[in-house]
């Protein structure tokens, strides 16, 4: 069911598998355009979930979960990894694989190396935006973000392609 | 308090430079905004060379609107000398530009632009898209560069 919701694409063999898998429960599927979010914290998640009601949103909890929906590995087994998202917005502090090294594996993939990354982390550590640009992030932001001009920007980036 | 930093815009359009000037304005973005003509005066006014010698290249514009089609030195290319310069390898850069082209935003992401958007022909669509521009870079997104606050 999951992934027949996402894109109408059809069920990749494998990926049917997904329903055994306890990570499954951790990721969610939502209808429209995949923008895939990468965030640990439940009250984060809400929040961005909230700013962007309007699209279709992939959660993943934590960097190993992005990056088998990213290279379509583990419970995204069969999944095209050339079906890009939207774009990722990307925590930084994450258990498992950190923000930090999901960048640097999607920007070393030819298949992800394009895909428009936004880091979303409250961090306030100056070295952690110039790390974040220097691994090829196209935007850094912090929070708490102004939620309503995120609203307002991300609401209506997928007709303007500003974002 | 530092001044409003510089947008540099790079457009060889003179109807395209007014319209986007205007967009600015209407949306009371009033950072001071440097317009390049061409590639060559883009990089000149970067590095504090040519027609801008004496310039301080390390006082960097905030953003780079860029067109890609461009006389002399067109947008790829200042796009290529910007990223090999450690001065100016992380200033955000915004492809602006009436190509729809898939090959060129593929081309645009992969020199490392930081955001690929697409001219609306409509002026409102025009002007809308600008202020999210302006929204988005001027003040949400934290800048590479340390020390200079938000345009607020």
């Amino acid at each position: 069911m999951m992934q027949s919701r996402r894109s109408g694409r059809p069920v990749a063999p494998g990926a049917t598998a997904i329903g055994t898998r306890s990570v499954k429960e951790n990721i969610r599927v939502h209808e429209k355009q995949a923008i895939l979010v990468v965030e640990d914290n439940a009250n984060d998640e809400a929040l961005i979930l909230g700013a962007l009601k309007n699209h279709r949103v992939v959660v993943a909890r934590d960097g190993a979960e992005a990056l088998e929906y990213l290279f379509g590995a583990g419970a995204y087994q069969g999944r095209d990894p050339y079906d890009l998202p939207q774009a990722m917005i990307l925590d930084l502090k994450m258990p498992k694989v950190d923000g930090f090294q999901v960048l640097t594996k999607v920007r070393a993939d030819e298949r992800t190396k394009l895909l428009p990354v936004v880091i979303l982390t409250s961090s306030t550590d100056l070295q952690d935006v110039l790390r974040g640009y220097n691994l090829g992030a196209n935007s850094y932001l912090r929070k708490p973000v102004d939620t309503e001009r995120f609203v307002e920007v991300v609401g209506t980036s997928a007709r303007t392609g500003s974002v | 308090m530092h001044d409003k930093q510089v947008i540099l815009l790079v457009e060889d359009n003179p109807d395209d430079e007014a319209l986007t000037l205007r967009a600015l304005k209407k949306n009371n973005i009033t950072n001071t905004v440097i317009v390049a003509h061409d590639g060559v005066e883009a990089v000149e006014y970067l590095f504090g060379t040519g027609m801008y010698e004496g310039r301080d290249p390390t006082d960097l514009p905030e953003i780079v609107l860029l067109d890609l089609k461009l006389p002399r030195l067109d947008g790829f290319e200042v796009l290529t000398q910007l990223r090999a310069d450690p001065r100016t390898k992380l200033l955000p850069v915004i492809i602006l530009t009436s190509s729809k082209e898939q090959q060129d935003i593929v081309h645009g992401y992969g020199l490392g632009a930081n955001s690929y958007v697409r001219k609306p022909v409509d002026f409102d669509q025009f002007v809308e898209a600008v202020r999210q521009l302006g929204l988005y870079w001027l003040v949400l997104n934290e800048k590479p560069a340390g020390g200079a606050p938000h345009s607020s």
